[in-house]
């Protein structure tokens, strides 16, 4: 078992060794960690070098969108489980922190009312519904965030990957479980403000939300939960059981006729997936300052997937880098040509599946082989299996 | 002058039994009179033009109660008038011809207060009844039931014994009963009017009966007036059913024209095209370029719009089809979720270019004549045109469909390729000409559903998207690769989806039948009529 470096035994964390472009991820996150605070709050606001607010919010934006991303490559790139709704666990997630921080407005609401939301009171609502208790809580709050998305992609799960449901009907379902939940949190009725949503936010933990301070800490924090993301997929995706992940994206049935538990191997990833979303909407509410139910929109999870996608799936930092790189390109284009954007999208959606079906960075990788002049060994294995398979879906 | 003006109408009235021509002349004097009149004698011309039963009567009437009767300063002469630009265009108020136009300043409104007008309002009524007009019969019919008031009951009885139209026919005798049960004295007359209204099982004569049950005093009228509200309240139970069953089917019709064609895309060959709902908006589309067409050059031939729009639909959107599957989907077989991407970031193109050339606001649609208007079964139950033609519609689509598929060789060639592809090409049969032929076709199907959409909902650039997510939910829940599935699952699903409606509100019955095709999914991935095999994967 010696013969190949992805069959070494490892410890600790030797995993990252060997990861030529979670090094570079990992670095480059760092040096953004460390600039970043200081490019923004000690340069003076006319230096050529200053980084102004709005950029390091858009920047944190980005990130919580990378890992949003990240988190859809490893049931995706690793395990084939194409989520057309994990739009949805990333919305939760965010409506956790927008609960807990419409709690911190307390009294301070237009109608000053300490026990509820500005919303309810408009609603005429008396008292708090049962599902708000516990919000005024940061670790409960912050405990949700987590767990209210683990929890629905568990069950969610547990139905779907028990009868064998995959594919593109999984995809189906999922996309149908978003607009669910987009219908039912559009409803006023439902507590969560209806379609204007939970917004107007002041203060976590008492440090006011809108300082220079507080937006350079929660980018911090999103590079931070981005890191942590990447190492943790890595992590997950090098051990045995990630090996047993690829086996079941490649081959499902024969990795159940080789005894394994496919299920349950899909429900443990999809569930960390969802909580992984969870903390990126949670990180991301603050930062724009309003959750409302669009993005439960069935388009935005299929646009999460493009990202992945663009960036080159099954790679982990290429989902990063597909996350922040097609973030940006739209942020630029909505602005600059407004009716060019969903052309561009459209066109990038085509051009990637079937010019770039690696991404950007699978697209490099092989390029480079081919500069090099050499023919890898295990490219070679790899090519001839995938071409078998192809073989074997097209019969 | 008064008591002379009183006998110049009465003789006004007496020239009006004897000779038609003699009215026109009188009457014209009469409605003269006005110019000058008081309040008084206001009302008791008003009642003249009213029982004068003149063809213009109404109408002059009406022009008065709408502030549209005026006199010209100079003469006296009374007028109608209608704006045009900043002077009035006067209208003679008998012979209906246009008299020339004149400044605002040479004219006087002819003035009115709320009792003339409540007069005017009476009178109409009555006139309306003895309309020439139907329609105008109907409505005077159904405003004589909700005011049943004593006055008009004579003229009521009369409009009644002329009356030939069953329905309006039926409309004055729920109007005399509701009247004499109200005024009349005499108990039988009253529980024979009970009885009457207990006929016509509608939500009116419910609430009539309601609102008279709480304030009814003789006890064996109220009897019967309670027995009348529960039976009336049992029937429209009852209707109400088959109106939910009706409207039931009427969605399933539309959910099985959007589904229909990805049945085909979907179902047969496998392929999973996001844009299928930007298919059935280009449909719709071509049904507004055909329309605004036909409003340019043949205007007469309207009704023939949508004849001619539905095979130019299916033809443009056809065409998209077979290009969409040239220039795509081909490289994309076997790659079912690489498909799912691109034909996504298709539709999000193919929105935004219908966006750039038509606008991103709703374009009207019309309804050509054939299509608009309604059917009454009963009281309860109201059947609109359009909704049956585009049940009748889906049907008929469905049907040509299963037959093209079974009795034709392109049919036979379509199921060989899906089956077995290698084998089929074996045999000598094209497959990527089969391939295109047949997205062609399920894109032609979608484009044919356009137009039918287009005539119940707005088409914008984003009428797709509201109908992808249940099309694929009737596809997946009917049963892929099964046409009879699709039929039981759009009609299933539009059933259920009206029945939950009246309990839970219309986004949680939504709700609902979503969570449901998720939980019956896992129950049977395959749907509900599922193509039995023995493979584990295909």
């Amino acid at each position: 078992m010696s013969q190949s470096p992805a069959f070494q035994r490892r410890s600790g964390f030797s995993f990252l060794l060997t990861d030529t472009g979670g090094k570079w991820l990992l670095g480059i996150i760092l040096v953004a960690i460390i600039f970043v605070p200081v490019l923004n709050l000690y340069v003076p606001k006319d230096s050529f070098f200053h980084v102004p607010t709005f950029m390091v919010s858009l920047l944190g934006k980005y990130l919580t969108f990378a890992l949003l991303a990240l988190s859809v490559d490893l049931i995706w790139g690793y395990c084939g489980i194409l989520s057309l709704g994990h739009g949805a666990f990333f919305a939760l997630g965010g409506y956790a922190m927008g609960m807990y921080m419409m709690r911190q407005i307390g009294a301070r609401g237009v109608y000053g009312n300490a026990e509820l939301p500005d919303f309810m009171v408009f609603l005429n609502w008396k008292e708090l519904p049962w599902y708000w208790y516990g919000f005024d809580s940061f670790s409960f709050a912050m405990l949700m965030v987590v767990l209210v998305p683990g929890i629905l992609a568990f069950v969610f799960g547990w139905f779907a990957f028990r009868s064998r449901v995959s594919g593109v009907y999984l995809s189906i379902i999922t996309q149908a479980l978003t607009y669910a939940m987009m219908l039912a949190f559009f409803r006023n009725d439902m507590g969560f403000g209806g379609n204007n949503g939970l917004t107007d936010f002041k203060d976590i933990l008492g440090f006011n939300i809108h300082t220079d301070g507080m937006r350079v800490t929660l980018f911090m924090l999103s590079a931070l939960a981005v890191a942590f993301g990447y190492v943790l997929c890595r992590y997950i995706v090098s051990s045995k059981l990630g090996r047993v992940l690829v086996a079941i994206r490649d081959a499902e049935s024969r990795t159940r006729f080789l005894g394994y538990r496919v299920e349950y191997y899909q429900l443990f990833v999809f569930t960390v997936s969802a909580m992984l979303a969870g903390i990126a909407g949670a990180l991301y509410v603050p930062q724009v300052g309003i959750i409302n139910p669009s993005e439960f929109l069935p388009a935005n999870s299929i646009e999460i997937v493009i990202w992945v996608a663009i960036g080159g799936r099954g790679s982990l930092y290429g989902a990063v880098l597909g996350g922040v790189l097609v973030n940006y390109a739209k942020s630029y284009l909505t602005g600059a040509f407004p009716e060019i954007w969903l052309y561009a999208l459209g066109g990038l959606f085509i051009f990637s599946t079937i010019f770039l079906p690696k991404g950007i960075i699978g697209s490099v990788a092989s390029f480079s082989v081919k500069r090099a002049g050499g023919v890898s060994l295990t490219g070679f294995f790899h090519r001839i299996s995938n071409h078998m398979r192809q073989n074997l879906k097209g019969a | 002058m008064a008591p002379f003006k009183k006998i110049l109408v009465l003789l006004a009235i007496i020239f009006a039994l004897n000779n038609a021509d003699a009215t026109a002349a009188t009457l014209g004097e009469t409605i003269a009179s006005l110019a000058k009149a008081n309040t008084k004698q206001k009302i008791q011309t008003v009642k003249v033009i009213s029982a004068s039963g003149h063809d213009r009567a109404a109408e002059v009437l009406q022009a008065l109660v709408g502030s549209k009767l005026y006199f010209q300063k100079s003469d006296r002469k009374v007028v109608i008038i209608k704006k045009a630009g900043s002077t009035y265009l006067l209208i003679d108020p008998l012979t209906a011809k246009e008299l020339g136009q004149s400044p605002k300043s040479k004219l006087k409104k002819i003035r009115i207060n709320n009792r003339i007008r409540r007069v005017i309002r009476g009178a109409l009524g009555g006139l309306t009844l003895l309309s020439k007009n139907p329609g105008q019969r109907l409505k005077a019919a159904e405003a004589v039931f909700k005011s049943a008031s004593a006055g008009s009951l004579p003229t009521l009885k009369k409009a009644l014994e002329r009356e030939t139209d069953e329905k309006i026919k039926a409309k004055m005798v729920m109007a005399v009963a509701a009247t004499e049960l109200k005024i009349s004295k005499d108990q039988v007359e009253r529980l024979a009017a009970v009885k009457v209204l207990t006929e016509f099982a509608v939500p009116e004569v419910r609430a009539l009966l309601g609102s008279l049950a709480t304030v009814e005093k003789d006890a064996e009228v109220k009897e019967a007036v309670d027995k009348a509200l529960s039976d009336i309240e049992a029937s429209l139970v009852f209707w109400n059913g088959i109106g939910n069953i009706f409207q039931g089917i009427s969605l399933g019709s539309v959910l099985l024209l959007a589904a229909v064609g990805l049945a085909i895309t979907f179902g047969v060959m496998g392929v999973i095209n996001m844009a299928h709902g930007e298919l059935v908006m280009i449909g719709a589309y071509t049904t507004f370029v055909v329309q605004e067409i036909f409003r340019a050059y043949f205007p007469e031939a309207f009704g023939f719009s949508i004849a001619v729009a539905i095979p130019a639909a299916f033809v443009v959107a056809g065409g998209f089809g077979i290009a969409i599957e040239r220039g795509i989907i081909r490289y994309l077989y076997g790659r079912p979720l690489e498909t799912l991407l691109a034909t996504w970031g298709l539709s999000l193109i193919l929105q935004q270019f219908v966006r750039s050339i038509f606008g991103p606001t709703n374009r009207e649609v019309g309804n050509p004549e054939w299509m608009s208007g309604a059917i009454e079964i009963t009281g309860g139950l109201v059947l609109t045109y359009n909704r049956i033609w585009i049940i009748a519609f889906s049907l008929l689509v469905l049907g040509l469909l299963i037959l093209f598929l079974r009795k034709t060789a392109f049919g036979l060639q379509m199921r060989a390729v899906t089956q077995n592809r290698p084998m089929a090409s074996s045999m000598g049969i094209r497959t990527g000409y089969v391939d295109a032929l047949t997205f062609g076709l399920g894109s032609g199907i979608a484009g044919v559903a356009g137009v039918a959409l287009s005539q119940i909902d707005n088409v914008s650039p984003n009428l797709g998207q509201a109908y992808i997510i249940d099309s694929f939910m009737v596809v997946v829940f009917g049963g892929v690769g099964n046409l009879w599935g699709t039929l039981v699952g759009a009609f299933s699903l539009g059933i259920v989806n009206k029945f939950l409606e009246p309990f839970a509100g219309t986004v949680l019955a939504k709700i609902l039948v979503l969570v449901a095709i998720i939980l019956f999914i896992q129950k049977r991935p395959r749907g509900l009529f599922s193509l039995k095999g023995r493979a584990v994967e295909n």
